[in-house]
């Protein structure tokens, strides 16, 4: 990755577009302090890049794999995060998050034996359950079907609305842009276009996604 | 509130042991795997030939070795599958509590398999092993955690790679020998009825390869889970 410079301010959701390969995982990775950059500088939460534990505890991360366990059940996946976070009451947590999503009456399945929609909620619940400050989603739209990415938006809508700042990679626009308050294009590891503002169009950004993308504009 | 490195790793025993327990895929493999072993050297060994007592103490060692293998390929395989490893590399917990919580539940994996192999090789072989129960749980305990210290670094290392199922034998066998070799030795020389000062040395060679190795593995795991 180069020339990537970004500042979020508490309470924005930036949604992060471009093809396959062009380092937004690997961007999203070092924000949540998982991968150590080379070179350049940032912070997250008030914290330095790659930080340490100080990092870790401010952030929540969901990827499009659940990083769930499949034979516990989501109680269980959840409450675990919890403890791990050092979350008071962490059963109590547990519970609060589930709801949350919508998922109490499903808390004591094994989350083997849920959809893939339910699996992403879970996950969400998971990595929200200590309240994080901010919250990195790496194609969490990924393998849901249309009814299941409108439940996941509304969800990521309301997680939104607490004041928590989001950084959201994906491939779809319309999605990504209806949560977003900025939005910015990568392409081979630069951060090729950028912009700030509530209302941009899903069909005229399309547009200049592809132009970017296809064309390198 | 920050949890210190043991409740870190107690939480991650845990969880590791409540689906080994609910799955039990690792557990039954790694027995089925044992008692198999015993009952394959039991048929092809010549009693008149070999007393049982020179025997024993190898066939136990090796089972325990290999079977110990199983389920030491599972520990870190769990992780991988939805990539719930980064869920705990993403948690403010020492890295350290990742690799120490991985142990323990190792270790309860591997002391569960010797509980029932033990008893198997005295069965079939007519070797006294309860008569030396303490000395030889003992035995069993400190050689487990060598085992266990070492097998959990490379199961770490290995699951990342293609070929993780080939590459965590051949990487941890090497180590496993100075462990194997004391256990072994002291084993026999406990079943011959020698002198207590016979296997004091074997049982201080034990502990000092179980200090160099958790404390080397433990230094060693954050570099080889950190991109």
């Amino acid at each position: 990755m180069r020339d990537v410079s970004l500042t979020l301010e508490t309470g924005d959701c930036l949604a992060l577009f471009g093809p396959n390969g062009a380092g937004k995982t690997t961007l999203l990775r070092m924000l949540a302090g998982l991968l150590r950059p080379s070179d350049g500088s940032g912070s997250v939460a008030g914290v330095t890049l790659p930080g340490g534990a100080e990092l870790r505890a401010a952030i929540g991360y969901i990827s499009h794999a659940s990083m769930l366990y499949s034979a516990l059940s989501a109680r269980e996946n959840v409450e675990l995060s919890a403890r791990l976070f050092g979350v008071r009451d962490a059963r109590d947590a547990a519970t609060r998050a589930l709801e949350r999503m919508e998922l109490v009456d499903r808390a004591d399945m094994p989350v083997r034996q849920l959809s893939r929609g339910m699996q992403q909620r879970v996950s969400i619940a998971r990595a929200t359950v200590h309240e994080p400050r901010v919250v990195l989603l790496d194609e969490p739209f990924t393998g849901l079907d249309d009814s299941g990415s409108a439940a996941l938006g509304a969800h990521l809508a309301r997680l939104r609305a607490t004041g928590t700042t989001m950084v959201l990679v994906t491939h779809q626009i319309a999605e990504g842009l209806a949560l977003a308050s900025h939005a910015a294009i990568m392409r081979a590891g630069e951060l090729v276009r950028s912009e700030q503002g509530a209302a941009i169009d899903p069909v005229e950004y399309l547009t200049i996604y592809r132009e970017h993308v296809t064309h390198g504009a | 509130m920050a949890l210190s490195t043991l409740s870190a790793a107690l939480l991650i025993a845990r969880k590791d042991l409540a689906i080994e327990f609910r799955t039990r895929t690792a557990f039954f493999s790694a027995l089925v795997f044992a008692l198999l072993g015993i009952v394959i050297f039991y048929f092809a060994w010549d009693p008149t030939a070999v007393a049982p007592i020179d025997l024993a103490p190898g066939v136990l060692w090796g089972i325990f070795t290999f079977s110990g293998l199983l389920g030491l390929q599972r520990s870190f395989g769990i992780e991988q599958a939805d990539r719930a490893i980064d869920a705990l590399l993403g948690a403010p917990i020492p890295r350290e509590a990742i690799y120490l919580g991985k142990a323990m539940a190792n270790l309860v994996f591997v002391a569960a398999v010797q509980v029932i192999a033990i008893p198997a090789v005295e069965l079939f072989y007519g070797v006294p092993l309860f008569e030396h129960a303490a000395p030889l749980a003992l035995l069993a305990l400190l050689s487990a955690i060598g085992l266990v210290a070492v097998g959990t670094l490379f199961s770490a290392m290995a699951v990342n790679t293609k070929l993780a199922e080939m590459l965590l034998p051949v990487l941890s066998l090497p180590f496993f020998v100075p462990i194997v070799i004391p256990a072994a030795q002291a084993t026999a020389r406990l079943l011959a009825g020698r002198p207590e000062s016979e296997i004091v040395g074997w049982l201080k060679l034990l502990v000092a390869f179980d200090i160099v190795f958790v404390a080397a593995c433990m230094l060693a795991f954050p570099f080889t889970i950190e991109e």
